[in-house]
């Protein structure tokens, strides 16, 4: 995990800390834990994923980080600051999922109306160019495409120059295009230095996107590393086979989980199922010295992993694919 | 994008304390926002003809019948008393709707934007409300100025300046009402339900025509548009009572209160 310090070694204050952030919700079936325990510290410079399903806790999180709502327990600080302050000081902004524009004045007056809410006047053109919108700025909001209005929720967000963007699901209902050139725009610009923290179910985005990613699941974190290091999660292969362990020799599940990159050995009826980072060891093995048939050989993606990860009730094999998750949570977060 | 340079980070020089300190400023009014609001207004279409074209024009349709202008209605006639009625009638459906406007915009998110700026949330439902009578009084002037240029209403001279100026100042008492039902109901469209109710609260309330006697005068006392409609008629010569500054004044407690307490609950933090 990179966490990038001032070039002169300051002591640095973390963009963002959360400590045992909880925060409840009671609805008519009984509390709802939104956000159960998450601890959190994100350095200056970094660009982190908040990845999970929807209903994870994501949009309650960021919530909670712009002051909107308050956590029901656990604190939390923006630059060392009450997420208040930070929001008057400008140094916090976000692009949410949806709404907050008025469909009846342009692109280009919304942006001015919103400088000058943070004191600044002059003119809206750089911004407009910056989020890539500097040819419409005349359009009437409310006849924007969807793509459009958010890279304005985005060049509003960058008036106060914050030091911290927050990105709400930034892309959900773009199509292809839209959503590429938002991320040109969110590039470019972080380029920068601006840390910038943005939630998404969407994997690839996070992959493509982020230097960090802090998977989510029930309010929880599930797993946070490098992308590269959530991948490392998936990167096993299964291979299953039928075999009739009791027809075989001594016992033949001991002997495969004796074996080279063996993470776990599982009967499932007739059908023998191995996890391993070493598929052509298992294959051998039980081609040549089991009568196992019918072998197959597949590989895990990073999709499986997330899926697995995240989903709301683990059964037993998802547990165990979960398992090394929280090894590279401990790792990251000490 | 990966791999951000350590010179990259944000800059040293403008470390976080210093940053916090010299501009965590909460903000009050803005020009520009209250500019905006008031082109926002000429804009809507809708909003123009509820708000400057239907006053005068229901007075143009029910106040300048020829017997009307004959009739005397206290120191002027009956064409007057209309014309400042409508004036009323104006001025409390532009600042009804001017304050509910803010349910549409919290449909749309927008006042949860806002608190994502330092602007204060009692600036925003001030200059809201500012714009409001802004194009109240335009409304009022209008309305008056097609009763003055038509030649038909008469009154005191100082009926033409007090009867307007007091039906502006008056509809102030209806921003809050509008407020506090914009807040309160969760409608985008909530003026499709307000302007019923206000036509039949200036129906109620006397605003169209005279009461006279009998219960229906009687319950007409307690409507929220019956003060303001005699107070509005009082430089006429219609007579001035303090039951109507009672009824004005304890209207105008019930919907500020109504306001603010809808208002801090949509602003608390939960």
């Amino acid at each position: 995990m990179t966490t990038p310090q001032g070039p002169r070694s300051l002591p640095t204050t973390p963009a963002l800390a959360l400590h045992g952030l909880h925060k409840q919700f009671s609805s008519p079936s009984g509390a709802v834990r939104a956000v159960n325990g998450i601890d959190l510290t994100i350095m200056p410079g970094e660009v982190v994923a908040f990845l999970g399903p929807n209903g994870a806790g994501k949009t309650t999180t960021i919530d909670m980080v712009l002051g909107l709502s308050r956590p029901s327990s656990g604190t939390l600080e923006v630059f060392g600051h009450s997420p208040e302050d930070a929001i008057a000081a400008g140094r916090v902004a976000a692009v949410m999922q949806t709404g907050g524009l008025l469909r009846d004045i342009t692109v280009a007056e919304t942006v001015e109306l919103t400088a000058s809410l943070f004191g600044r006047s002059g003119s809206p053109t750089p911004y407009l160019e910056r989020a890539g919108i500097g040819d419409i700025a005349d359009r009437m909001v409310g006849k924007c495409s969807g793509g459009q209005q958010q890279r304005l929720r985005f060049a509003m967000a960058l008036v106060s120059e914050p030091d911290l963007l927050l990105l709400d699901e930034p892309t959900t209902g773009m199509d292809v295009e839209g959503r590429r050139e938002f991320w040109a725009a969110i590039r470019q610009d972080a380029a920068r230095g601006r840390t910038v923290v943005f939630a998404t179910h969407y994997l690839e985005e996070a992959d493509a996107y982020a230097d960090r990613i802090v998977l989510v699941s029930q309010g929880r974190i599930v797993a946070d590393g490098s992308s590269a290091e959530i991948k490392n999660l998936a990167s096993g292969r299964t291979v299953t086979a039928l075999l009739d362990a009791e027809a075989e020799p001594g016992n033949v599940l001991d002997a495969i989980r004796t074996l080279d990159g063996v993470d776990t050995v599982e009967e499932r009826g007739s059908r023998i199922i191995v996890r391993t980072s070493d598929s052509d060891t298992v294959a051998r093995y039980l081609l040549t010295r089991t009568k196992a048939r019918d072998l197959e050989v597949t590989a895990e993606n990073l999709e499986e992993a997330f899926v697995a990860l995240t989903s709301a009730h683990p059964s037993a094999d998802v547990a165990d694919a979960a398992a090394p998750a929280v090894t590279v949570t401990e790792g990251a977060l000490r | 994008m990966s791999t951000l340079a350590p010179s990259s980070a944000p800059s040293p020089a403008r470390p976080a304390a210093t940053r916090i300190g010299a501009s965590a400023v909460r903000r009050g009014l803005s020009a520009t926002y209250l500019r905006l609001e008031l082109r926002r207004f000429f804009r809507n279409r809708r909003t123009l003809i509820f708000s400057l074209v239907m006053p005068p024009a229901f007075f143009l349709i029910f106040g300048t019948a020829s017997d009307y202008t004959t009739q005397k209605a206290g120191n002027g006639n009956v064409t007057a008393w209309i014309l400042v009625s409508m004036a009323l009638y104006g001025a409390l459906l532009t600042a009804t709707s001017g304050g509910a406007s803010v349910s549409v915009e919290r449909a749309q998110g927008w006042t949860r934007q806002l608190r994502l700026t330092p602007l204060r949330p009692w600036a925003y439902v001030v200059t809201k409300v500012t714009a409001t009578m802004a194009l109240g009084a335009v409304s009022v002037l209008i309305t008056v100025g097609v009763g003055l240029a038509l030649g038909k209403a008469h009154m005191p001279f100082y009926a033409w300046i007090l009867a307007p100026l007091i039906a502006w100042a008056g509809s102030l008492v209806f921003a809050a009402f509008g407020l506090f039902m914009g807040y309160l109901l969760p409608s985008e469209n909530v003026m499709q339900i307000l302007g019923p109710v206000l036509a039949l609260l200036s129906f109620a309330g006397g605003l169209f025509f005279p009461l006279g006697d009998g219960w229906f005068a009687d319950v007409a006392k307690l409507m929220p548009t019956y003060g303001l409609a005699e107070l509005t008629r009082a430089p006429l010569g219609d007579g001035f009572s303090w039951l109507a500054v009672l009824n004005v004044v304890v209207w105008a407690v019930v919907f500020s209160l109504g306001a603010a307490w809808r208002f801090r609950k949509d602003t608390a933090r939960v």
